[in-house]
């Protein structure tokens, strides 16, 4: 069976000289929940850029269900990664809710009564539908990033990647995100320094440091190695003690 | 957070001048104000007969006259200056309550009020009577070039996301002492805005980056469709086709 996402080599300056990554390497499997670890600075935006190849240009490949990320296959790679960004008012930027969710499939040629079916089932995964015709400037926060979910999931995915998925979320808004990312049946790449919730959510997490994948295991494991995570900048909230969370 | 869609020109109801689709009322209400204009001003009964057919229209979408009347006060000062033409324009004076003032300037200023009343009158029944989002997906339908329409369209998306931002702004600035009280503070405000400006910008760009991994490519995607009958098009355009004939009627008579 193909990887979800493959990427090999993939090596980034910025136009300004600055060099953000340093040849990675990561293959995710189908259906995975992958987290995706690091300092600040660390290079993960960069990295998420080039998944749907917003960014180009360096060395290295990156490859989604078997199809590189190049010019040719620009609509389709498009279609098959969805980025949800971390601030909801970016992402939706439709009059509303429903226009919002439907902007992805209608760019991809669908119209009339599929259009809409699509619509429909992506409100429902994630609870939405009846603020489908609100604007979203209506919503709470937390509702903003779920309909933010919604937007991508209607173009029917082949990898989901969400850039920090729980920040500015109430502690219920951060529960209900998570059932909801739990029940899809759809891999995962999450970018985030919420460990706790990569540990809830990501059988298996990588860490990004100076631009390279520095470790790649089981997320506890990766959580309870205290001098990985020292060397990387990582630190759990205080009182929390992954090995006591039952797995 | 502003109201949103709901905007206060919008009055909801379920008239049938509600009903019909925004082109057609778009269409109407363009035709009627050429129509209007292009009457000659000294067939005065003519503006009144517009008056009486906005009436009807007013009384059709159930618009209380106290609403549209209240409205109409934008336009003040926009015909402030006609009430100066009989002063200061040239030309044969006429004596009026003692005062001494200009045949023609009398009638430039008539000229302006009756067409800019009946003319603001139009706008504030359509903008009753059509929300927002309605109007755009009409103007989109009259083949407005698109990228006015995608402006205007985030333009009421992020009108109160960057209000916000201004408002957060302005907490920040006063909790740190400051206040704005004259001339001197001045620059602290015109750098406040460029702030805003900078950081609008960057949001537009953090924008762009959405549509573009949703598969944008430099046209928005027709997801609202929106269509008219025959009947709702003869419908809409009775306005400015009685308006027509009066018209006619005025240049000939």
């Amino acid at each position: 069976m193909t990887a979800s996402l493959e990427v090999s080599g993939l090596a980034f300056a910025y136009p300004d000289g600055h060099q953000a990554l340093f040849g990675v390497d990561l293959t995710i499997g189908r259906g995975e929940r992958v987290a995706l670890l690091g300092p600040n600075g660390a290079g993960k935006t960069t990295l998420v850029l080039h998944l749907n190849g917003i960014l180009t240009g360096g060395a290295g490949t990156v490859t989604v269900a078997g199809l590189p990320v190049d010019k040719r296959n620009m609509a389709e790679i498009r279609r098959k990664v969805g980025i949800v960004f971390q601030d909801p008012d970016d992402q939706l930027f439709m009059p509303t809710v429903r226009e919002d969710v439907a902007f992805g499939p209608a760019a991809a040629g669908l119209k009339g009564a599929e259009l809409e079916d699509r619509v429909r089932k992506a409100l429902a995964l994630v609870g939405m539908e009846e603020f489908a015709d609100r604007p979203p400037h209506h919503l709470s926060f937390g509702q903003r990033r779920r309909v933010a979910v919604a937007t991508v999931l209607a173009m029917e995915p082949e990898i989901l990647v969400l850039d920090e998925p729980s920040s500015n979320l109430d502690p219920a808004s951060r529960r209900e995100l998570a059932d909801i990312l739990r029940s899809l049946d759809v891999t995962v790449l999450m970018v985030t320094h919420d460990l706790p919730y990569a540990l809830e959510l990501c059988p298996r997490s990588l860490i990004l440091s100076e631009g390279v994948i520095a470790a790649d295991g089981p997320t506890g494991d990766l959580l309870t190695d205290e001098d990985l995570m020292r060397a990387h900048r990582l630190e759990l909230p205080f009182g929390f003690d992954p090995a006591s969370v039952a797995r | 957070m502003g109201a949103g869609h709901a905007h206060r020109l919008y009055r909801a109801g379920h008239s049938p001048v509600h009903a019909l689709p925004p082109h057609t009322k778009l269409a109407a209400v363009f035709c009627f104000v050429v129509v209007v204009v292009s009457t000659p001003r000294e067939a005065m009964w003519a503006f009144a007969l517009y008056a009486v057919l906005l009436a009807g229209v007013a009384y059709a979408a159930r618009v209380p006259a106290g609403f549209l009347l209240k409205r109409l006060l934008i336009e003040i000062p926009f015909v402030a200056f006609a009430v100066l033409m009989p002063f200061v324009a040239e030309g044969e004076r006429v004596q009026v309550l003692g005062m001494s003032l200009s045949e023609s300037g009398l009638w430039g200023a008539w000229n302006v009020l009756a067409k800019g009343t009946l003319g603001v009158a139009a706008s504030v029944l359509l903008a009753a009577t059509t929300e927002l989002r309605a109007l755009l997906l009409g103007l989109q339908r009259l083949k407005l070039p698109p990228l006015l329409v995608q402006i205007a369209s985030f333009m009421i998306r992020y009108g109160d996301v960057i209000t916000d931002e201004m408002r957060r702004m302005r907490i920040a600035r006063e909790s740190r002492g400051f206040e704005a009280s004259g001339v001197r503070h001045w620059g602290v405000l015109a750098k406040s805005a460029g702030a805003l400006f900078i950081r609008s910008y960057e949001r537009g760009e953090r924008v762009h980056l959405a549509m573009v991994s949703r598969g944008y490519a430099g046209s928005m995607p027709v997801i609202d469709e929106v269509s008219a009958s025959r009947a709702q098009w003869s419908y809409a355009l009775a306005l400015p086709g009685t308006a027509l004939v009066v018209c006619l009627l005025g240049w000939t008579l």
